[in-house]
């Protein structure tokens, strides 16, 4: 089943959500507005939102540490996730989860895990207790391909395969894990074979072709949906930027700038999809307000983050509990 | 138990500690269909009578893949259910603490209060039995030490059963330390179905006036053989029992210590850090009034448990232990 024209719409409008949030985050990041780290998702914009477009609204999402494009692909509003990162008390999370950690309820996400490998079996949990609980729900996790090396990765996909449960590995392989690559990190390059040993469907898509991607996870999907188990699958992407932005490589660079240069110019995934639209019959004028709109949403959400307040620093405990008991603890003469 | 428990709910049943424990579940899962059981190999012991009254949906045989069986409930946690995961005996939680710690302990924090982890982590002290080091591990102290988790410790069946009880319908992550030695003991439980032992509630399971001595865990034996022995001399003793180790209930401790003005802690864990250095460190900074003499703390060594069990036995704090110390803080010769 392929993108019917309103969700092309769609598509075309979140990967440019995802592309402007990335690219102004940056740029705050840089001028210190944001602090902590930044991960930024460009590059892997079509992975991720033709994922998130097969799913419904109640389905659930885990992610990883490079978590700002999964919540905007599912089609969160943006001002709580820019206040996030200016670590604001507006902020999705309250300001305690930050960069890594962007995990936003409403559209479905669980939760953005900076421990990584740490998502997938909640995915499958949530899998679990939507089967436990009899309904059409799925549970698709979101990992890179250095998860894949993760004992949580094989044992969760064993699970799944056992319990035959409604979940979707989706392995956005954009080949390196921070400077360790594929190939000298796997034994065989195709993480997608690993599912054949678990009993389960395991498949390659073109991660820079939105349309492929979201038809791959639609069947994964109905799949899930009809009880007949899980499914693995492998978008091989590429990330555009560094593994974290300003990270210092000591030594031999672990890619090459001719590799950089011929995603960037012949594989990026907006311009791609871009001229499918046009080749579909979307005029230059629509796709450019769609651009404009994108814009003009990241710089509204830059807005409301810079007006939002800075959370009280006696709140830091707050959250700790969902039903505290004498928390926090007196003090009791003790410093710190 | 206290006496105000028996007043409460006259109707009692003599059970051990383990049945306690299976009709808690029995008891909570009849009561809530959200909460399921996993873990491995279920038919053995107590929770195969658990498995024998509910079906597959509400209880989940596992692999053997505790990380993330583990993350698999913590997951369904976050989507509806209330999951009681039996980890076996207490050194497997190492492999179950990247889940237990770095999600189910933090989410709730971490996304700003989107999500709750009401799951219950339940694991066996299982020391003294010529099993060696890697299977004799008290390991309480690690997870006391983890912000956002409640520890609970029971140490007779009514507390078992109301304690495990109050966890099950906790909104936060417990982990329960179930005191093999203890597993034989029979006492009188209330029936009532509503029976519940509140998280973070100390018991003085023995009144007494002239030292204080608290028993964390397997501690509890031994601290309270020697009340009853020393009662025989004349010495009147106070036995304390925290029950829950997170939060710990100091305002008990310290209304006790205020009273007998010294202090014994006898603590089954290693000595460094462990539950009795808490609650030193503690009355010396919030009760150093009321100390007419040092804390003395009783705690197995810093060493591993050797199989061979001349070597182990030695290593626990005994009731001639309890003895010695109770005897040094009142300037009497001790027997041993």
């Amino acid at each position: 089943m392929s993108l019917a024209r309103e969700q092309q719409r769609e598509a075309y409008r979140r990967m440019q959500r995802i592309r402007h949030f990335e690219e102004q985050g940056m740029r705050l990041y840089a001028a210190g507005e944001i602090a902590g780290s930044y991960h930024s998702s460009i590059g892997q914009e079509a992975a991720i939102v033709g994922a998130c477009l097969a799913l419904r609204d109640d389905d659930y999402i885990t992610g990883t540490h490079r978590s700002h494009g999964h919540p905007i692909g599912k089609g969160a509003k943006l001002d709580a996730l820019m206040a996030e990162l200016m670590g604001k008390s507006t902020g999705i999370c309250k300001g305690r989860g930050g960069s890594m950690h962007l995990a936003d309820s409403s559209v479905g996400i669980l939760s953005e895990s900076a421990i990584v490998g740490g998502g997938i079996p909640l995915a499958a949990g949530a899998a679990l207790s939507a089967k436990a609980r009899g309904t059409d729900q799925v549970g698709l996790t979101f990992f890179g391909d250095g998860a894949s090396n993760q004992g949580t990765f094989h044992e969760t996909l064993n699970m799944a395969a056992v319990w035959k449960l409604p979940a979707i590995f989706f392995c956005e392989n954009n080949r390196y894990a921070v400077t360790t690559s594929v190939a000298v990190s796997h034994g065989q390059p195709d993480i997608a074979k690993r599912a054949q040993g678990y009993g389960v469907p395991g498949l390659i898509v073109d991660g820079q072709d939105v349309t492929a991607v979201y038809e791959a996870t639609r069947a994964a999907v109905e799949r899930a949906r009809h009880r007949e188990g899980p499914t693995l699958i492998e978008a091989k992407t590429y990330r555009f930027d560094e593994h974290q932005v300003g990270l210092s490589i000591i030594g031999a660079p672990y890619r090459t700038d001719a590799e950089l240069q011929e995603y960037v110019q012949q594989r990026d995934p907006l311009a791609l999809f871009k001229a499918v639209l046009l080749d579909g019959g979307f005029s230059e004028a629509e796709l450019q307000a769609i651009e404009q709109e994108a814009s003009s949403a990241v710089a509204s959400a830059i807005d409301f983050a810079r007006k939002s307040p800075l959370p009280a620093p006696g709140d830091v405990y707050e959250y700790m509990y969902a039903n505290p008991i004498r928390y926090p603890p007196k003090a009791r003469g003790v410093r710190g | 138990m206290t006496a105000a428990t028996q007043s409460e709910f006259p109707a009692m049943q003599r059970m051990s500690y383990l049945d306690a424990i299976v009709q808690a579940q029995v008891e909570e899962m009849s009561r809530d269909e959200r909460v399921i059981l996993m873990g491995e190999d279920l038919a053995i012991y107590g929770d195969g009578k658990v498995l024998q009254a509910f079906g597959d949906l509400r209880v989940w045989s596992t692999p053997i893949s505790e990380n993330s069986f583990t993350g698999l409930a913590v997951g369904a946690a976050m989507t509806g259910m209330r999951p009681v995961v039996t980890l076996g005996i207490a050194s497997f939680l190492y492999l179950a603490s990247d889940q237990i710690i770095n999600q189910a302990s933090k989410l709730h924090y971490m996304t700003g209060g989107q999500m709750k982890v009401p799951a219950v982590f339940r694991c066996a002290l299982y020391y003294g039995k010529s099993i060696a080091a890697q299977h004799s591990d008290r390991c309480y102290p690690m997870f006391m030490n983890a912000p956002g988790l409640k520890v609970i410790a029971p140490t007779d069946p009514a507390d078992m059963k109301g304690l495990l009880k109050a966890a099950i319908r906790d909104d936060d992550p417990v982990v329960v330390f179930e005191d093999s030695a203890f597993w034989g003991l029979k006492s009188d439980v209330p029936t009532d179905p509503g029976f519940l032992v509140p998280i973070g509630k100390a018991a003085v399971k023995r009144a007494g006036s002239d030292v204080t001595v608290v028993g964390i865990a397997g501690g509890m034996k031994p601290a309270l053989a020697a009340a009853v022995a020393l009662e025989k001399e004349g010495i009147s003793v106070e036995v304390v029992d925290p029950r829950t180790l997170v939060p710990l209930d100091m305002d008990t401790i310290l209304e006790s210590v205020a009273k007998t003005g010294r202090l014994v802690l006898v603590d089954i864990a290693n000595r460094t850090c462990n539950g009795a250095a808490e609650i030193a460190a503690t009355v010396a900074q919030a009760g150093f009034q009321y100390l007419k003499k040092p804390v003395l703390r009783l705690s197995t060594p810093d060493v591993h448990i050797p199989f061979s069990s001349v070597m182990e036995k030695p290593l626990y704090p005994n009731k001639d232990h309890v003895i010695g110390a109770v005897k040094e803080l009142l300037d009497l010769e001790s027997v041993v």
